[in-house]
């Protein structure tokens, strides 16, 4: 059968794309960003999983507001880097899993969420970066991801976004799926976005540095608590923008440690652990967790 | 009966609700044009013409026309949306958000290398943080205005 063995937490600021993009990571503004990554480029080659299951949000890029879904599956064979006004990524296309996405969609919806399923859709930053980040430059015709990719999108941009508490039980039920999956597939899932950023008005720029790290002390060792973080905190604490990090919930609820919404497992093992301000106007947060 | 709102007491910040959203779709949506190249230069070679092409408000074509995105997210715009005008005049994400303060881009780019804004002060409409009305704007604007009082 097919198993989650590990989850991967990271921002993923565009600004990072750009930097790589443009072959500025050696520049000193850079480099402690990248030096952060060394280890996980290096882990991901170590420990290739046979699927990534990416939860991102969507910047006004394949969803405008002609239709906002909460979250989004895809299910397509491929996604193309999109043109978010700068032209695209020069990084390879995506390519999906339609089999084993077709089959998380009808388990998480029998299990009550109410997912919408993208055929076609175009990937923006907020899936590209995450990849580039722990694979490295990568040429966009010559060179291919690792392994295929599920895009998983989650509305963070109109409120009411979906509660901490919401995703944390998604990602239970798409660690249920992954499980019922017959062919025996490593699985790795990701959470992306955060940690603290505002990108509007006159409160852009926020950060907070104490707040982010006592949240992923928390969603690591205490996830069921953190999941009960409302909106509103990460609003004050962690800005606008800092909301982002519900997704990250999803990845933590999908490790093997959480049962029925209680953690009775052994906890994950904190295989990396990273944090530096800024890149660009957010504070960048990254863990690897693996099941013990 | 009213929708629970929680977020109005933030500083400096407008939460893109559903009431928003309402507002802006237009706007968004003209934004979301400029993703296309070809709409990018129809845009440039004459602004006015091109916004006219949208049901917006009047409003919200001189917000646009006059780059200041404080005034388009008051009148319902999102910044991810607002992002394409920045975009396609050739802005980063940095330069947008810091034009939202009042700064220089210089002092925006010191303030994020020196570890960004502290949220002291800034949780709640009514304290004393360097993003509250009453110390707008920041940076050496914000000195300059001070000393014309």
């Amino acid at each position: 059968m097919a198993r989650i063995t590990a989850s991967v937490y990271t921002s993923h600021v565009p600004a990072i794309g750009a930097a790589m993009d443009l072959g500025k990571t050696k520049e000193d503004y850079w480099k402690p960003v990248f030096a952060g990554y060394d280890f996980s480029k290096q882990w991901m080659k170590d420990n290739k999983p046979d699927v990534i299951f990416l939860v991102y949000n969507d910047h006004a890029t394949a969803f405008s507001l002609e239709m906002i879904p909460t979250f989004a599956i895809g299910t397509a064979a491929e996604y193309k880097p999109a043109d978010e006004g700068w032209g695209p990524r020069p990084v390879p296309v995506v390519k999906g899993h339609p089999e084993l996405a077709s089959h998380i969609a009808q388990s998480v919806i029998q299990q009550d969420f109410d997912l919408t399923i993208v055929n076609q859709m175009d990937v923006d930053h907020g899936l590209t970066v995450p990849l580039s980040l722990m694979c490295g430059e990568l040429d966009p015709v010559k060179d291919a991801w690792p392994c295929p990719v599920i895009p998983f999108a989650v509305n963070v941009v109109q409120y009411p976004v979906p509660s901490g508490l919401r995703c944390f039980n998604l990602g239970q039920a798409i660690r249920k799926a992954v499980e019922s999956y017959d062919e025996d597939l490593n699985v790795h899932i990701w959470g992306t976005g955060g940690m603290s950023h505002q990108l509007q008005g006159a409160r852009a720029g926020l950060i907070n540095r104490e707040w982010d790290n006592a949240w992923l002390d928390q969603l690591i060792n205490d996830p069921v608590a953190c999941a009960q973080t409302p909106h509103i905190d990460y609003v004050r604490e962690a800005g606008s923008e800092g909301i982002e990090l519900v997704m990250w919930l999803i990845a933590r609820g999908a490790m093997a440690d959480v049962n029925d919404g209680k953690v009775t497992g052994k906890p994950p093992r904190v295989t990396h652990r990273f944090y530096h301000v800024p890149a660009s106007n957010t504070a960048v947060g990254h863990a690897i967790l693996e099941n013990s | 009966m009213a929708l629970d709102k929680p977020y109005t007491d933030v500083p400096g910040t407008i939460i893109f609700d559903a009431e928003q959203s309402r507002k802006g779709y237009w706007l968004n949506q003209f934004c979301m044009s400029l993703m296309k190249a070809g709409n990018r230069e129809k845009f440039k070679a004459n602004e006015r013409a091109y916004l006219d092409e949208w049901p917006m408000t009047e409003e919200q074509k001189q917000a646009v026309l006059a780059r200041d995105l404080n005034w388009c997210m008051r009148t319902g715009g999102n910044i991810y949306f607002l992002a394409k005008i920045g975009a396609t005049d050739g802005k980063s994400f940095q330069q947008m958000a810091g034009s939202m303060t009042g700064m220089t881009e210089e002092e925006y780019r010191n303030m994020m290398v020196n570890g960004g804004r502290s949220v002291e002060g800034n949780r709640y409409i009514g304290e004393d943080g360097d993003a509250q009305a009453h110390r707008q704007p920041q940076g050496s604007a914000g000195q300059a205005a001070q000393k014309g009082n």
